[in-house]
């Protein structure tokens, strides 16, 4: 089972931006040598920007670790949500995946925007060169490129045909449906709070529950609120995703960006709000139009572009079932449960698949607010905005997705005269809260990244930003470590086939306590087990041989408790057998009979020998013997 | 507790109203609390005063579920909560906790305001019940309580319309609502997994029928709209608001923009919009074609039809109407009914079933005069016809659920009697199940085999899986389980004989039988343990003789052997009394072999 499929794309920040219209600037850059290096193949790859080295190819991402497991294997991928599955068609597609992605509907249809996205933004601007030599001399490069983790590693975006391929065999689930895996486990996606159809997974079998606990958020947004409840007291909880920018209020950051927008366009300038196709930015069209209603800027234009920006805002308003209880209730009257379908009937909010779309250029107007990809402003429209826009000092770039360092994202770009904030908008769980939650959840073992045990590097006294770890068994977890969970199974549930169960007499062997000692046909299907009656075959009359070792077990009977030696020498008399002298030992007593017959008794036993002629008195011996003990 | 009641309260025996009690594992579940449209007192609705003579409701019945929206399903749910005073939990699908409260509603204004009734619910009793309602979403496992479950599957139909499996432990039960096996031109089919409930409850509406192809429906039906309108009549669609009536408008809608024509078609005002608005908002509950294409083009912005307005009534010339409710009981298209009925040239379709009591079924029956209250005779000259565009399940679409479900009963309500009957042979003979059709009020026990679960300790079962998948596969070869139950008040726990005695708080108790065998044999003793060995097995085929240490074991039983070279050997043979048929026989053989070689 393998627990979501997200990509790095972190490593796209090392190499040149791709603008739409090609860029003189980034054309002119100087090339960069390391001092040592000898070969030419390097020529070319490298170039210079303030003092920053960036790779001149199509950019490589970096896809989950391969190596460590045969993808083949895998029987299932649960997906958490639409930013944790971008590595899928990596996964599924060429590498032998034979298994089951599950994913909720919203997760598939919002992670298809992104996926198509994505490719799109890589396609529409193609990259001749592939450089390659640079890996070989990680070691004379400067930073951050000599820390590249596993560069080697790096590929080459999917297509968009591995995407169609790849989300094909994601299996749509519901919030709360169980579904079986091979009648072994059931896995239950639970609602958790942070984007439109994003879960938390619970992974059961009869008597162990697993939850596996990734991007959650407690705060009210637009998506459902998270389901705690559900994730109480299992054996492990295994708990990531929380917020990348600890330090910082959510809501402060939204008031500081409403207000920089604000004074930006006041001052006759424009912002440009690098984001994704979804998720947060539905919350920014809905705060900022009405923070701009409220300082009379209701005139001021918002463009939305994107390749899939109609999608995007058509589907947000078709999935009510995921929404908040205010914004699901709004289609019971009907209406759109996201006001940004009223913002676009009133043309205050104008969406367009790229900026050479029809109608962009004639509609474009400035001041004006910009939302379009990618945060990473290595591609997509962003990269052509910040060309346009980064000599006047008047303009705006506000960073609100957390996923990349803002200064990174602008190196390419330097020097920037227009204005760059910082507002990273983080809804995901914070320490406080997550601490707060696992107290409440009480698991049994909390499995976490090793990162949070200990304080963030950059702020190495805030011992508030890490996880407890008192009061509770922690594992902490590193990339590539591979740990066993503490989860032992002990039992699982089976039917009992009610006509054996009606044959079934049990012995009280303590008040309440009954024993039934029974042999029955064992059914397994599905990994499913059944207990039947065990039916006899043919006729089993005199059977000479013993040609089955369960044959023997029909009738099997097991004594238990103590000898009262006293009652079996007096029935050894009754039977006959009056010559019984009882000798006391360390553990019991010995009883010697005629010839060479000895009988040892103790507490747990009773060790009968005797010559193999001896047989009528042997089975005498076991008769009486089993009269005087409590059998089940 | 291994029987399931069901208790028709309505649909039983006729199509008239839903609502079912459901007796399960010590739970009661009301499946759908529907309204009964033949009738204009205090018949249509159910009998609650079955269910708890006197005294709450509340406390007797722990959940009710509603199926989909149609007031037959769902109209007498404000006087369940807000007269009889029920206030446990309810449950529908989101599109049906939307769109129910407007059908009410308008049902209200048209009992209340035309009919002048009193003594019916108010608005504000609509709004109060569906405050009280719990939305869920398709597949969702719900515990209603500890052991009460219910989950929802798509049913077609209409618009949210949904099937629920109702389990309580071991048992299930699943309640089909009204379905469709076939998809639509807005919805999908209904579909189910292979959850094998003990009683499939199914409706029954189309019984008998196999409905011929959807296309050949739905050409005659454009047939006989043109034909009428081509001689400058009426049509009048008698249809409700929602569901029937968004097909039909895609359907003549795309009718009109191929063929070029301007013959006015209307839709009765108000709902219109509101209802296409739901059904925009609910895309996902259509079908995927829909589905696929709703951000380009919204297949419920039409072209051709226009809202209708009251004085169009008197324009001359042809026009099509779509005019609620459908079955001609009331309101705007029992109104043109009267207007027009009187005229050969104008048409009405009847697009749905109607139930006993309404004018729509008076005149699919063939009358040629209708008496209303006030003594107003109408005549009906219109031409009459009847479509069947109600998307219920036919004779086909029934036994295929069946067939995707594997119920171990099958129990039918929503249908008519004799049809029902012929059903019901028809399940009998092809699925070799038992099929039940209770009558309103009657109640139909269905004993289903009680399912006994056991914990069983894992070590047990792998011991067995261990051994099982030592020897070569064989399918047929019975696999064996043998163990001790610990019955600890209700805990059932099968584990090996050791686990027991400790988990019962024990002792075992081992008896031991050690037994000397003298044999003659003149060679070294591992010789000696090498041929009873040979022998062993030779006579012990499928047991597991093994060789250790000179010793030879099978099972607990255990042979040693003792003596020089070239001289006689002592064999003991030693086993416990579970082994004592194996441990004498082994006993026998060596004796018998003594014999020989003596
Ligand atoms: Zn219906």
């Amino acid at each position: 089972m393998m627990l979501d499929c997200g990509l790095s794309v972190h490593t796209a920040l090392n190499f040149l931006p791709l603008p739409l219209v090609p860029s003189s600037r980034l054309l002119n850059l100087p090339s960069w040598m390391p001092r040592e290096s000898e070969g030419s193949q390097l020529e070319g790859e490298l170039k210079e920007c303030c003092s920053r080295i960036f790779v001149d190819s199509a950019p490589e991402f970096c896809p989950p670790l391969d190596k460590i497991v045969d993808y083949s294997e895998l029987d299932v991928i649960l997906i958490s949500n639409y930013t944790s599955m971008l590595a899928l068609p990596f996964i599924t597609e060429r590498t032998g995946f034979k298994g089951v992605v599950y994913a909720t509907e919203p997760t598939l249809q919002i992670g298809r925007l992104y996926l198509e996205e994505l490719v799109e933004y890589i396609e529409q601007t193609p990259k001749r060169n592939q450089a390659k030599y640079w890996k070989e001399v990680l070691h004379l490069l400067p930073s951050p490129l000599c820390d590249s983790f596993k560069p080697r590693s790096w590929k080459q975006l999917y297509t968009l045909s591995d995407v169609q391929a790849s989300l094909s065999r994601i299996k749509v689930v519901g919030y709360d449906e169980k579904r079986d895996v091979y009648g072994a486990l059931n896995v239950t996606a639970v609602s958790s709070g942070y984007c439109l159809g994003s879960s938390n997974w619970i992974i059961s079998s009869d008597y162990e529950k697993v939850a596996y606990v990734s991007g959650s958020s407690t705060l009210t947004t637009h998506p459902r609120p998270m389901d705690q409840n559900v994730l109480k007291n299992c054996n492990v909880l295994i708990l990531t995703g929380l917020t990348q920018t600890p330090t910082v209020n959510p809501d402060t950051m939204l008031g500081e960006l409403c207000m920089a927008v604000a004074a930006t366009l006041k001052a006759n300038g424009s912002v440009l709000i690098p984001c994704y196709p979804s998720g947060v930015v539905y919350d920014l069209f809905e705060c900022l139009s009405s923070h701009l209603d409220s300082s009379s800027l209701s005139s001021i234009p918002m463009y939305f572009i994107s390749p899939v920006a109609d999608m995007s805002l058509g589907y947000s308003n078709i999935l009510a079932e995921w929404l908040s209880n205010t914004k699901q209730n709004k289609v019971y009257l009907p209406e759109e449960p996201f006001p940004h379908a009223y913002l676009v009937k009133t043309g205050r909010l104008m969406h367009y698949k790229r900026i050479y779309s029809d109608g962009f250029s004639t509609d474009f107007r400035q001041p004006c607010v910009v939302f379009c990809g990618h945060p990473s402003l290595r591609f997509g429209d962003a990269v052509h905005f910040i060309e346009l826009w980064g000599s006047n000092p008047l303009h705006t770039v506000i960073f609100t997705e957390p996923d990349f360092p803002y200064l990174d994202a602008l190196a390419p770009f330097q020097p920037l005269a227009m204005k760059a904030v910082h507002c990273p908008i983080d809804t995901s769980l914070n320490f406080t809260q997550a601490n707060k939650l696992i107290r409440e959840l009480k698991p049994s073992t909390l499995v976490v990244p090793n990162a949070y045990t200990q304080a963030p590097s950059a702020h190495p006294h805030r011992s508030d930003l890490v996880i407890d770890q008192e009061s509770r068994y922690v594992i902490s977890v590193q990339r590539g470590e591979v740990v066993s969970l503490a989860v032992k199974r002990h039992t699982a549930k089976v039917d009992l086939c009610p006509i054996l169960a009606d044959k079934v007499s049990g012995c009280e062997v303590r008040p309440g306590v009954n024993l039934a000692t029974i042999t029955a046909g064992l059914l397994v299907k599905d990994n499913q087990h059944n207990i039947k009656e065990w039916a006899d075959e043919g006729p089993s009359g005199k059977r000479k041989k013993l040609t089955r070792p369960e044959d023997c077990l029909r009738q099997l009977k097991y004594e238990w408790g103590n000898l009262d030696i006293d009652q079996f020498v007096q029935k050894l008399n009754q039977e006959g057998i009056k010559d019984a002298k009882v000798e006391r030992s360390n553990t019991g007593f010995i009883i010697h009979l005629e010839e060479d017959t000895l009988i040892q008794v103790d507490d747990k036993s009773t060790h009968i020998y005797c010559e193999a002629a001896d047989r009528q008195l042997r089975l005498k011996l076991r008769n009486i013997l089993m009269q005087c003990l409590n059998s089940f | 507790m291994t029987e399931i009641k069901v208790i028709p309260l309505g649909a039983g025996q006729d199509v008239g109203r839903s609502c079912i009690l459901l007796q399960m594992g010590g739970k009661n579940v009301m499946l759908d609390c529907g309204m009964h449209m033949g009738y204009n007192d205090d018949r249509r609705f159910p009998d609650f005063s079955f269910i708890a003579a006197e005294g709450p409701v509340t406390s007797f019945i722990d959940c009710v579920i509603i199926s989909h929206f149609h007031l037959d399903h769902c109209g007498a749910l404000p006087y369940l909560t807000e007269i009889v005073g029920y206030s446990g939990p309810i449950y529908m699908t989101h599109p049906t906790k939307a769109i129910a409260p407007i059908l009410l509603e308008d049902m209200r204004k048209i009992t209340v305001e035309k009919k002048g009734e009193a003594n019916f619910f108010t608005s504000q009793m609509i709004k109060d019940c569906m405050k009280k309602v719990t939305a869920v979403t398709l597949h969702q496992s719900l515990m209603v309580d500890g052991q009460l479950e219910i989950k929802a599957y798509y049913a077609g139909h209409v618009l949210g319309a949904a099937m629920f499996r109702i389990s309580v432990g071991s048992q299930s039960v699943v309640y089909t609502g009204d379905y469709n096996m076939t998809p639509d031109r807005h919805l999908g089919a209904a579909w189910i997994d292979k959850c094998r409930p003990d009683v499939l409850i199914t409706e029954s509406t189309y019984a008998t029928t196999i409905r011929d192809s959807k296309r050949c429906r739905e050409r005659d039906f454009l047939k006989k709209v043109v034909e009428c309108i081509d001689r400058g009549g009426k049509v009048l669609i008698p249809v409700f608001a929602l569901g029937r009536a968004q097909e039909l408008c895609i359907l003549l809608d795309s009718h009109w923009e191929r063929m070029n024509l301007k013959v006015p078609i209307f839709f009765a005002v108000g709902l219109t919009e509101k209802a296409n608005n739901y059904y925009k908002m609910f895309i996902t509950w259509t079908n995927q074609n829909v589905k696929k294409t709703f951000v380009q083009r919204n297949m419920f912005d039409f072209k051709h039809i226009k809202p209708f307005d009251k004085k169009y009534e008197e324009n001359p010339g042809a026009m099509v109407v779509f005019a609620p409710p459908g079955m001609l009981h009331a309101g705007l298209s029992l109104h043109l009914f009267k207007k027009w009925a009187p005229y050969e040239n104008n048409m009405v379709i009847m697009p749905g079933f109607c139930v006993v009591g309404t004018v729509g079924h008076k005149i699919l029956n063939g009358a040629k005069q209708i008496e209303f209250e006030n003594r107003q005779v109408v005549d009906v000259k219109m031409s009459v016809e009847y479509m069947s565009f109600s998307a219920h399940a036919d004779a086909k679409g029934i036994m295929q659920l069946i067939q995707y479900c594997e119920p171990k009963n099958v129990l039918l309500v929503h249908g008519e009697a004799e049809k029902m009957e012929f059903l019901r042979e028809k399940i009998k003979q092809e699925f070799k199940l038992e099929c039940y059709m209770p009558a309103n009020g009657e109640t139909c026990s269905i004993v289903t085999p009680y399912r006994i679960s056991v914990d069983v300790s894992l070590p047990l079962l792998k011991s067995e899986n261990v051994k099982h998948n030592a020897l070569p596969p064989n399918p047929k070869r019975p696999r064996v389980i043998h163990g001790v139950l610990v019955m600890k008040e209700t805990a059932l726990c099968l584990m090996d004989v050791d686990e027991a005695c400790k988990e019962a708080g024990i002792n075992r108790h081992i008896i031991r039988f050690t037994s000397t065998v003298r044999l003659e044999d003149p060679s070294p003793p591992s010789k000696t343990a090498e041929k009873l060995l040979k022998l062993f097995q030779e006579k012990l085929q499928g047991w597991s003789v093994v060789l250790t240490d000179g010793s030879i074991s099978v099972e607990s039983v255990l042979v040693k052997i003792e003596g020089g070279e070239d001289e006689q050997k002592n064999v003991y043979v030693s086993w416990t009394n579970q082994d004592e048929e194996l441990g004498s026989y082994i006993l026998d053989i060596l004796q018998n072999m003594g014999h020989v070689a003596s």
